[in-house]
This record gives structure tokens, sequence and C-alpha cells, in this order.
């Protein structure tokens, strides 16, 4: 198999190549003359096909959830839909207990990600870029709870938490009635306990990207570094650092992304039963239990929307910018 | 990871100093922390239930088998959960590859004015959480009828359902990924083919497509492991328990053999082996594929 192309093409596409590559350049104006009728029925079908699947299964659905969290409906005609304005969301700014605590559980979870497994995982991928013996060995071991399924992995923190059975509570001698430590069940520590899964898996996920970074920083200036005597935090922090903005860009907004989409592992540990409250959990609960209501978990959509956007946003501006101007 | 730093690890492999057995011991260390809810789920899932239930969960072990992982496989039939799974992975990664490599090549080889628009769309429709539209598509789903097409009549609760929202959502993605890789190919090779007379569809099929294996192969592999690990649209999307894919059938199974935390592990860690096997063979791929395009959320 063409490993070797493969496995060059991280650092040549994660990041546009800096300086004046020749990424875009543009196609000739006669090009198009040449293109015979059926080209163009190919090249629309080829742009429309998958632009139809895309836009009504995502973005028809995002702009109806906007439209929706403005009305009532009972899911049942379209003749039984409501305006009802802005009284969705009054009600769950105001009059749901949910709403709050989920929101700040949201942003919690972000904090926490960026705060420690995302530092740790840069600590990681800066040893072994050391030219380090074993070193796939162990980023294997790091990267293994990224593959695994969210799902599994819930089951998995499950036999350490389980307040009777659990690892923890076996080692330290809480697992017997009157001493019991519900990791999962008390809201006081039911979302650290769901966090510290999650950073399990966040920290190899970071160390992969900025692996993949690290490899794009030129040894020369890690050498120049060296012999003006810098040590290796003072290299870190005025060399390397600085040069892995691309990286730290994608790392952020993976990191947030990550976090509105929190879903699966708190879903499993407990259904987002109170102290795990997240807005992804509430709109789905919205939908799943007996009184689904259309406008109200559609609203809840739009505050996810809303945030997501102030981030997607800007990140793809940037983006597409150095596209263009690359 | 590349040829050259290979040569460079020969060449600079400095002998053992004390700070390089620190750092060995270091990593020895946290790699092993890292494996250890893995390994304990191992080790759960291989002693019998009777067992732990008296001595504890923290014991040296008696009996170390696999019954447990025989009986979570036979009494919650998941050979019928990993088939349901396959219906719906495999057409799901061949239709978000074919797809987005053409739009790809679309937006990469034409200079038409939508281009980036076209890109944007993609790209963010990507990003957004999935809950943001869960809410219209389970309406948008249920209202849709297919008597005869799904088993179930409706686009709900049907494995095309799953493909359909799979594919769109993860085309945004590969879109993204291609239209980079098939930029940095040389323009001149599909300008003298369109000279030559080739037609655009021979242009995309017999050129681009070939010179793309490297980032195909990298996407695909990424692809199944997503979706194969899928477990949000499964729940929303499907409602009899039957026609869940194994990794969301998973939460129902559980619940089965709920007093039993040592089939929960078995069950569990036999879901995640295909997935650990395709990492295993494929590593370089998966990897380098996040990477590629490490937009991805």
């Amino acid at each position: 198999m063409s490993a070797d192309i493969t496995t060059k093409t991280p650092e040549a596409a994660a990041e546009p190549p800096p300086g004046p590559a020749p990424v875009d350049k543009r196609v000739p104006r006669g090009h198009q003359r040449l293109l015979t009728r059926r080209d163009r029925v190919a090249l629309a079908f080829m742009a429309g096909v998958p632009t139809i699947l895309h836009v009504a299964l995502v973005w028809v659905t995002a702009l109806a959830s906007i439209l929706l969290a403005f009305t009532t409906w009972d899911g049942i005609g379209f003749d039984s839909i409501q305006w009802v304005g802005l009284q969705n969301f009054r009600e769950l700014f105001t009059n749901n207990p949910q709403f709050w605590p989920a929101l700040q559980h949201n942003v919690i979870w972000f904090v926490a990600l960026i705060l420690i497994p995302t530092p740790f995982g840069l600590f990681l991928a800066m040893q072994l870029d050391k030219n380090i013996r074993f070193s796939r060995v162990y980023q294997t071991a790091f990267f293994l709870p990224v593959v695994v399924s969210l799902a599994v992995t819930g089951f998995v923190w499950q036999l350490i938490y389980n307040p009777d059975t659990g690892l923890i509570n076996s080692v330290i001698g809480a697992n017997k009635p009157g001493h019991y430590i519900d990791w999962i069940g008390d809201p006081k520590l039911n979302l650290w306990a769901v966090l510290i899964a999650a950073s399990w898996r966040h920290t190899g996920y970071m160390m992969i990207l900025y692996l993949a970074g690290l490899k794009g920083v030129d040894p020369s200036l890690r050498e120049a570094s060296a012999l003006d005597g810098a040590n290796e935090w003072q290299t870190f922090k005025s060399v390397i650092f600085p040069t892995l903005r691309p990286t730290n860009t994608v790392v952020l907004v993976v990191t947030i992304i990550e976090s509105l989409r929190a879903f699966d592992l708190v879903y499993v540990f407990n259904k987002g039963a109170q102290g795990t409250e997240l807005l992804s959990i509430l709109i789905t609960n919205n939908i799943i239990g007996e009184s689904s209501r259309i406008g109200y978990g559609s609203a809840i959509a739009v505050v996810l929307l809303v945030i997501s956007l102030v981030v997607i946003i800007p990140y793809l501006i940037t983006t597409f910018r150095k596209e263009r101007s690359g | 990871m590349s040829t050259t730093t290979v040569a460079l690890n020969e060449k600079q492999r400095t002998p053992l100093r004390p700070a390089r057995v620190l750092l060995h011991v270091f990593l020895v260390v946290t790699s092993l922390v890292w494996l250890a809810p893995l390994l304990w789920a191992v080790y759960a899932a291989l002693r019998p239930y009777s067992e732990t239930s008296d001595k504890g969960y923290v014991s040296w072990p008696d009996t170390l088998n696999f019954d447990n992982f025989k009986n979570a496989f036979q009494q919650s039939d998941m050979t019928h959960y990993f088939v349901n799974t396959l219906i719906i992975a495999v057409p799901a990664v061949v239709l978000t590859l074919l797809l987005s490599s053409m739009v790809a090549f679309y937006v990469s080889r034409f200079d038409f004015r939508l281009n980036i628009f076209l890109l944007l769309v993609f790209t963010a429709g990507n990003l957004l959480p999935q809950q943001v539209i869960i809410t219209p598509l389970y309406r948008m789903y249920l209202l849709i009828d297919l008597p005869g097409v799904t088993a179930s009549g409706k686009l709900y609760d049907s494995a095309l359902g799953l493909v359909l929202i799979h594919v769109a959502f993860q085309s945004g993605f590969c879109a993204f990924v291609l239209s980079n890789y098939m930029r940095m190919l040389p323009h001149e090779l599909t300008e003298a083919a369109l000279v030559d007379g080739a037609s655009v569809w021979r242009m995309y099929w017999q050129i681009v497509l070939p010179l793309c294996k490297p980032a195909m192969a990298a996407l695909g592999t990424l692809l199944s492991i997503w979706i194969y690990n899928d477990f949000f649209w499964a729940i929303v999307l499907i409602s009899t328990g039957e026609n869940m894919p194994i990794t969301s059938a998973l939460n129902n199974l559980s619940g089965q053999y709920f007093t039993d935390p040592n089939l929960v592990a078995a069950g569990a860690l036999l879901t995640a082996i295909p997935t650990l096997i395709v990492y295993f063979v494929l590593q370089r791929q998966f990897v380098s594929g996040l990477t590629l395009g490490a937009n991805k959320g």
C-alpha cells in the first residue's frame, strides 16, 4: 500500500502550506468553452446530488429548527402549527429548571477539556516527538480511547464508578451500605466523574493533532534555539508554541464543538439525570420523551446553534481567507 | 513519520541518558494508567459473576474464561446487530466517499462562482452539533412515507434513513478534505485531458480519483470507525430495538443483563473489537485521516 504518501499527507493538508505555494492556481477562463453539453450535465449532477442531500438534511432542518422555535406544533398536520413568538424562549429562560444548569455544564465541559486534557495531550505529543524509542507503542495506548466508541467508553467507566461493584469504591472501601459514594448518581459528583472519562478520551485526540502539528515545525528553529542556549521550556514557549498556531486554532474549535456535542457518554451514564444535564440531552429527551414539544425542543436547539455559529463562522472566515490568499 | 524522520532517528538516537530513562518510566506508567480502564473491563469480563459477587472485584482470580463473552454474544443475538451495522455502514461509507469526491472534484477543478460558497456550506454543516437539526429531522423522517421501500414504511426507523443522514452529515467533512487534496494535484493533468477531448466524468473517474487513493483510504478508515461508533442518530431515528446498529443496541442490551456487570463488560468489549481490528490494521490511515482535515469536531 502507498503508506508513505499517506503519512506525508497530514502535514501537507492539515494546514495550507505557508508562503506562496501554488495551491490555488486559477483555471484559465477558456477552460469552460471546452466543455460539451454532456460535460455540463455531468458536472451539474456531480455537484448537485451531494449538495441537495446535504442541504436538505442539514441546512433545511437547521432552518426549520429556527422557524419551529417560534411556534407550537403537535407534529401531526402542518395546519396545526401556531406562531407563538418568543414564548418558547421565555419559558425556557425563566421556567425550565434544567436549562441554566445544562448551559452551565456545557461551559464547564469546555473549560475542563481545554484546561486539563488539552495541555496534557500537547505535553505527551512533545515527549513523543523527541525521537524516542517505542513512540508508536505509547501513541497507540494514548489513542486507544479515541477509537473506542463513546458508548463503550461509558460502559467501561461504569465498571469503575459503580457504587457497589466499581473499582474505586472497592479499593477505598466505600462499597458497603452506608459508605457508598455514588459517583454516577450524586449530582455533586457525577459531572466530574463523566468529565474524567471524557478527558481520558480527549487527551489522546489532542495528542494526535499536536503530533501532526509538531511534525510541521522546522527542526532548524529548534536547533537555532538550542544553540542560543535556550532550555527546553524556553524553546517551547518562544519557538515551538507560536509556530503551532494553526494547530491551536483547530484544537480550540474541535474542543468547543466537542463540548457542545457531548451526549453519548452522559446518556449511557445516567441519561442526563440531575447534575449532568446538557443542552444536547435536553433536546434529545424532549424528542424521545412522552411529552414531545417540537417548538420548545427547537428553541433549545436554537440556543445551541447560536453558540456553535459564534465559533464556526469566525473559524471558517479565517480558514477560507487563508486558502484564498494562499 | 515520513522517511526523512526515520533516517534522522537512526542517526540521532542518543545513548540512554538519565533524563531519557525517566521519560520512559513516565511514559510507561502513564500508558498503563491510560489502558487501565480497558484492562479492568477485560479482567471483569473474564471472571464468572458468582466469583466476583462472592470475593469482590478487587481480588485474585480463581477462574478466568470466555464464558461471559460467549453468553453475551449468544443471549443478545449480537450477530443480528452486527449485520444491522454492516447494512448501514457499508453503503454509508461508500456513498459518502463517492458523493464528497464528486463535489470536491467540481469545487477544486472548475472555477465557477459558486465554489467557495459551496465548500463553506458543506464545511459549516459538518461542524454543527447534531442536536441542532435533530428535532426537525426526526419530524421529517416521520412524515416521509416510503411504503414498500423500507420495512417501516417510513424513513423513520429504517436503515435507509440512517444511511442518508450519515452521508449528508459526513460528506461535509470529506468534501472539505478532498477538495484540499485535489487542489494540490497539478492542474496540467486535467487540462491535458480536457484538451484531448476527455469527458468530465472520465477526468474524475480515471485521472483524479486514482490519484486521491491515499486520502480516500484515510477517510474511508475514519468514516468506517465513526459510523460504526455512532450512537446518537440511531438512538433517535430508530425506534425498533431490533433495527438498531450494534453500538446503539448496546444500550438496550445492557438492560437485559444489567444485574451482571461482568456480562455488560463482555458485551461492551465485543462491540469494540471490530473498531480495534480496523484501527490496528489501518492505524496509519486512521491517524492521517484525522489530522488530514483536523477541522473535524
